[in-house]
């Protein structure tokens, strides 16, 4: 018996998810008393699949195939379920990603699993297995039980954190028996983000809404974010109007983010937008509306001109780096 | 080629909620209901391919797992533009109940579309689900959805980046944000017409869940808002450093 994570790889590289996904099931794994094993799919060097050691993976199990770049579920779904049997797997854990959220619900079916998604903590009980989560989007907290021999969670981001605990590694690869009729999609083009710090998994996010007026005062919100290492977010007006994409906007019907640090210039707070933010360590907020819904949320609030305020904090973020 | 598009009927975005007396659930007592956001964006979409390909999509049916209190939910769908709805006529249990049952009608539409979560337990579950029980192909995050000859063109949010894909059918595309523009809300017409178009009531398969809530509870509440002045950006930068530790 074992407890497995699902850890994917960007071009042969592991991200931040990937050991902290490693970092939980450590920690599950000595609650439970059973190993740590990831599974690992596409070409990635053992220096790199070594590195989950450092965060109390004993063992790793790969697939050296190319194919699975195309990131095909039902594939991705095959080799896991294949990797699971061989190691006995009675938790599977994978990222709550995009790609962790499309292939948990799939798995769960093909190993006759229970499934709870985004769970942000450890067990609260082994037997029965009790989870917690935010349902809805955020404004509740469930403890789910699974009723299943097998589970399968997906593991909130930022809700776990990293741990370092050193473990040798084990490499050994495993064939999930794939032909080329299980990778049916073709890839047409991809394109990556690069040079920005990806929304998801941020420590600091700073975010505007419509607050802010025009497309044109954004360099302000990139300006802070470069300074801090920060990711770039917006309300979802912001998005609909086409002053920043899609992918930026954060709330209920948009990403769900948890960072350690969130920045909301000229946000109103609506429910639907504090749904995606909410599960933020520290939030400040800067609004010209004493009023605003967003500071009942917030843990730092300035009533003021997020236009006026932001050069200041830029300029004082700036200036605490220099001392 | 015939679409289904999977609703669920949830509780309005800004209700407040309150729980049940066993609180394993909500009060539904005064709640409104409504589409699942992501549901009604995939509707809007399916709707916008009818029209730009009516040769080639025959017919759109929405479908829901639910017991008559959804219907409501379902007419809605229909005065959007739906040519047919379905309702299995049983209480969603969890997830995996739900897809089970979807899964005894859903096999003979060439493209099924599924929201990426439901706003009421977020468990972004039922279309993977119903995708695997099907044995099909599935992509998610979609945030672009075309009919390109007889395949589907397909962008997908992928962590980090896009893809555009070529898929054949038979397909379940989970879908977000950004695949249609703006949600289509019911039109006087429509409403008068989707009174009379079929609601088909379908009785569930034997099946079982997969998880069961022990209990709800609400998140801790927040310490009050700290405010500093705003000619005082300085003394906000010491606080996130010094106090709260983020910087
Ligand atoms: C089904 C549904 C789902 C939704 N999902 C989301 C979602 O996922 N994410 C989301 O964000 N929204 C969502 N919304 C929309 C949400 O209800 C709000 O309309 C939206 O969040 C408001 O965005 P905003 O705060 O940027 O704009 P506004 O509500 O217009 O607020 C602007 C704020 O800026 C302040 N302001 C103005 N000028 C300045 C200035 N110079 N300096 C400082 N402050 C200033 C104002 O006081 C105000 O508080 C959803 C709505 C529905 C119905």
């Amino acid at each position: 018996m074992s407890i497995l994570i699902y850890t994917e790889n960007w071009d042969g590289k592991f991200k931040k998810v990937s050991f902290e996904l490693a970092s939980y099931a450590a920690a599950l794994a000595e609650q439970t008393g059973k190993q740590a094993i990831a599974v690992s799919l596409g070409e990635v060097e053992n220096s790199e699949l070594e590195k989950l050691g450092q965060y109390g993976i004993g063992k790793i199990v790969t697939a050296q195939d190319k194919r699975f770049a195309t990131l095909d579920n039902k594939a991705i779904t095959k080799a896991i379920a294949a990797a699971a049997k061989q190691v006995q797997a009675e938790v599977i854990i994978l990222s709550h990603d995009n790609l962790g959220k499309a292939i948990a619900p799939r798995l769960a079916i093909r190993c006759n699993a229970g499934l709870v998604t985004a769970v942000t903590g450890l067990p609260e009980s082994l037997n029965p297995f009790i989870v917690h989560k935010n349902v809805f989007t955020g404004k509740a907290i469930a403890h789910i039980k699974i009723e299943k021999e097998v589970k399968v969670l997906t593991l909130a981001y930022n809700s776990f954190g990293l741990n370092e605990k050193h473990s040798s590694v084990e490499i050994t690869s495993f064939d999930p028996d794939l032909t080329d009729s299980d990778f049916s999609m073709e890839v047409l083009d991809t394109t990556k983000v690069t040079g920005k710090v990806l929304l998801n998994e941020a420590d600091i996010v700073v975010s505007g809404g419509r607050g802010m007026k025009s497309a044109d005062n954004w360099y302000l919100i990139e300006e802070l974010a470069e300074e801090l290492g920060a990711a770039t977010a917006c309300s979802r007006p912001v998005s609909d109007e086409g002053w920043r994409p899609h992918d930026e906007h954060v709330g209920q019907t948009g990403k769900i983010i948890s960072p350690n640090l969130y920045f909301a210039f000229g946000i109103s707070g609506a429910i639907q937008h504090l749904g995606g933010v909410s599960s933020s360590k520290v939030i400040v907020a800067v609004n010209k509306d004493p009023e605003a819904p967003i500071f009942e949320a917030a843990d730092y609030g300035i009533t003021g001109d997020a236009l006026k305020v932001l050069p200041e904090l830029i300029q004082a973020v700036k200036d605490t780096k220099n001392q | 080629m015939k679409i289904l598009v999977l609703i669920g009927n949830v509780p309005d975005t800004t209700t407040k909620i309150k729980f049940n007396a066993d609180q394993t659930g909500i009060d539904t007592a005064g709640v409104q209901w409504i589409i699942n956001p992501w549901d009604e964006f995939a509707l809007t979409r399916a709707m916008e391919l009818k029209e730009a390909y009516a040769g080639a999509i025959s017919s759109v049916v929405v479908a829901n797992v639910g017991s008559s209190q959804t219907e409501p939910t379902l007419r809605k769908a229909l005065a959007v533009g739906a040519d047919k709805a379905i309702r299995i006529d049983a209480e969603a249990k969890d997830a995996f109940f739900v897809a089970t049952q979807l899964a005894q009608i859903a096999g003979e539409y060439e493209l099924i579309l599924a929201g990426i979560e439901a706003s009421d337990y977020n468990g972004s579950a039922v279309g993977g689900m119903l995708a695997e029980l099907l044995d099909r192909s599935s992509v998610s995050a979609v945030t672009g959805l075309d009919l390109k000859d007889d395949k589907l063109l397909v962008t997908r949010e992928i962590d980090g980046g896009n893809q555009h894909l070529l898929c054949t059918t038979p397909l379940l595309a989970i879908v977000q944000k950004g695949i249609a523009k703006e949600v289509r809300i019911p039109a006087m017409r429509g409403i008068m017409m989707a009174r009379t178009k079929p609601l088909e009531v379908i009785a569930p398969v034997e099946s079982s869940y997969a998880t069961s809530i022990q209990k709800l509870e609400l998140p801790p509440t927040k310490a009050a808002c700290k405010m500093v002045a705003e000619d005082n950006v300085k003394e906000l930068v010491r606080l996130l450093k010094e106090e709260a530790k983020v910087l």
